[in-house]
């Protein structure tokens, strides 16, 4: 037997490899060793179902303890990889132990990018990643009253909508003109600003934080540049992450906005993968080199890796999908919109029923849907197979999505993939 | 409790003890049901919790709301008459015995 796999990461591409590894009937050492003291878990519930008391620890594991020693996977957990020793290949650990691999998958993520302005060590100022985040948030929440959120983005609207039903008084700061606004069309951006003020969260856009400020250490206010002072005893930031390329960069690879791979996930370094959010990979539906954080990325491309491992090398390309659960609202987001030129709404939004299909260069690219699921499921199938629908036909509602994909379907000469 | 037995691909029956109120996904990982993936974690957004119910217990189930009928439109394994999401069923008293088998594959 040889040396086998190492996973660096147990967030969820580092699980889902090792997972993937196994059901693909890959016999030989896994060993996935994390920063994190716990078992690996799912992170979307940490801003939503985690911090409302409706989901604990236990319920939202990937897999229970068990599952590690039944498939025969080395879970290392709270141990830090220093360094990947290339010519040898073998990781070393920060207490000095060396792990020999003959393949290397780098899992490690993203961290939150902090705040920058000064006050922003006082205590009562949050971010929301990690379990052990998590948990100081949830037992912040029990007694905070006016809880100011930095960052308009999924964390940040998440984690108000959560302190708003726990009946506290929110404020969103967002920099920006409009909520999510490196995703999604103005016309979302505005349906959700109305959703969370008329649950009464205080949305301020355009908010350019210039200074936290306290007393006895302790987070009291967030004054913006315009003057404005927000008072607050618990501020959570959400400001979007920053990959984690140290690692990588200290060995050698070859690192841009992420870790950098080619269409098999592969990095420049012999037998060295990167996938979720730390990677940077060439996506087809985006048309350009990207890094995407999200569930669904970590897991395909981390699926992907594990069949190559096993031994049936492919490319990947899955498309890309997303969601966020604000209040009782999801949003599921289908494709990459970024860079499209044309949008066709389908649907009504004061029925809150409603999906925006984004056109590049008269191809469809992206769908966003409040409430209307099947737009969202079938359009995976449609974005994934390259459908020629039109801005016309999607936006007419006469027009049954499904219809089309089945053709899209039996043109390919069987059922369409997502 | 509730037992719910688990029928796999290949045939292999497994019966497993189910706390009322827990969904046939959840119990289906915390004890080892290897052919449930539920990649987005119970949230109906992936399909790789699906599978076929016994028609004996299909028509006791409440019936499906659209996310999930939405859903199951993408599921790896064609969708059957049968299809549910497990993330979806909660088991009941009223639900004992309820047999589910496990698509070929999830992803």
């Amino acid at each position: 037997m040889g040396a086998g796999t190492v996973i660096v990461g147990t967030g969820q591409g580092g699980f889902q490899t090792a997972a993937s590894l196994r059901s693909e009937g890959y016999e030989e050492p896994i060993t996935l060793i994390g920063e994190e003291p716990h078992i690996p878990y799912q992170r979307p519930p940490l801003s939503k179902g985690f911090p409302l008391g409706q989901l604990d620890f236990e319920s939202i594991q990937l897999r229970p303890e068990r599952f590690y020693q039944d498939h025969r996977i080395d879970l290392l957990a709270g141990k830090r990889v220093a360094a990947i020793e290339r010519a040898t290949q073998h990781v070393r650990l920060e207490s000095s132990a060396r792990i020999p691999y003959e393949k290397l998958v780098l899992a490690v993520g993203a961290r939150n990018r902090k705040l920058a302005v000064t006050g922003a060590n006082l205590d009562g100022m949050l971010y929301l990643r990690s379990l052990d985040e998590a948990i100081a948030v949830k037992e912040r929440l029990k007694s905070a009253q006016e809880i100011v959120v930095i960052g308009g983005g999924f964390i940040g609207l998440e984690i108000a909508a959560v302190a708003c039903t726990l009946g506290k008084s929110v404020t969103v700061l967002e920099a920006l003109p409009r909520l999510m606004s490196r995703v999604v069309a103005p016309i979302i951006s505005d349906f959700f600003r109305e959703l969370h003020a008329s649950r009464g969260v205080k949305v301020v856009c355009d908010a350019s934080v210039s200074e936290i400020s306290g007393s006895r250490g302790k987070v009291q206010k967030v004054a913006l540049r315009d003057g404005t002072v927000y008072p607050a005893d618990l501020v959570i930031v959400g400001v979007g992450v920053a990959p984690n390329v140290e690692l990588a960069r200290d060995s050698g690879l070859g690192v841009a906005n992420g870790v950098a791979v080619n269409e098999f996930l592969e990095t420049d370094g012999e037998n060295i993968f990167a996938i979720g959010d730390c990677a940077e990979h060439p996506c087809i539906f985006a048309g350009a080199r990207v890094r995407l954080e999200s569930v669904q990325n970590a897991a395909d491309q981390a699926q992907r890796v594990a069949t190559t491992i096993a031994g049936r090398r492919s490319c990947y390309r899955a498309l890309p999908w997303f969601w966020t659960d604000q209040f009782e609202i999801k949003l599921q987001m289908a494709g990459i919109s970024q860079g499209h030129d044309r949008i066709v709404t389908r649907g009504e939004v004061e029925k809150h029923k409603l999906s925006v299909f984004y056109f590049k260069r008269d191809r469809l690219v992206a769908i966003d849907s409040i409430n209307r699921p099947l737009d969202h499921m079938i359009g995976r199938k449609l974005i994934a197979g390259g459908a020629p629908l039109t801005p016309e036909q999607a936006a007419d509602e006469s027009l049954d999505l499904r219809i089309l994909e089945h053709e899209l379907a039996q043109q390919k000469g069987g059922p369409a993939r997502h | 409790m509730p037992k719910v037995i688990y029928v796999s691909a290949k045939g292999d029956a497994r019966e497993v003890d189910v706390p009322v109120g827990t969904t046939v996904m959840a119990a289906a990982l915390k004890n080892g049901i290897d052919g449930i993936v539920a990649e987005c974690g119970g949230v109906c957004m992936c399909s790789t919790c699906h599978v076929f119910v016994d028609e004996h217990f299909f028509n006791r189930l409440p019936p499906a709301q659209d996310t999930e009928e939405a859903v199951l439109e993408i599921a790896a394994e064609e969708r059957q008459p049968t299809s549910r999401l497990s993330c979806q069923i909660k088991v009941t008293d009223d639900l004992d015995g309820l047999t589910v088998r496990l698509p070929e594959r999830q992803r």
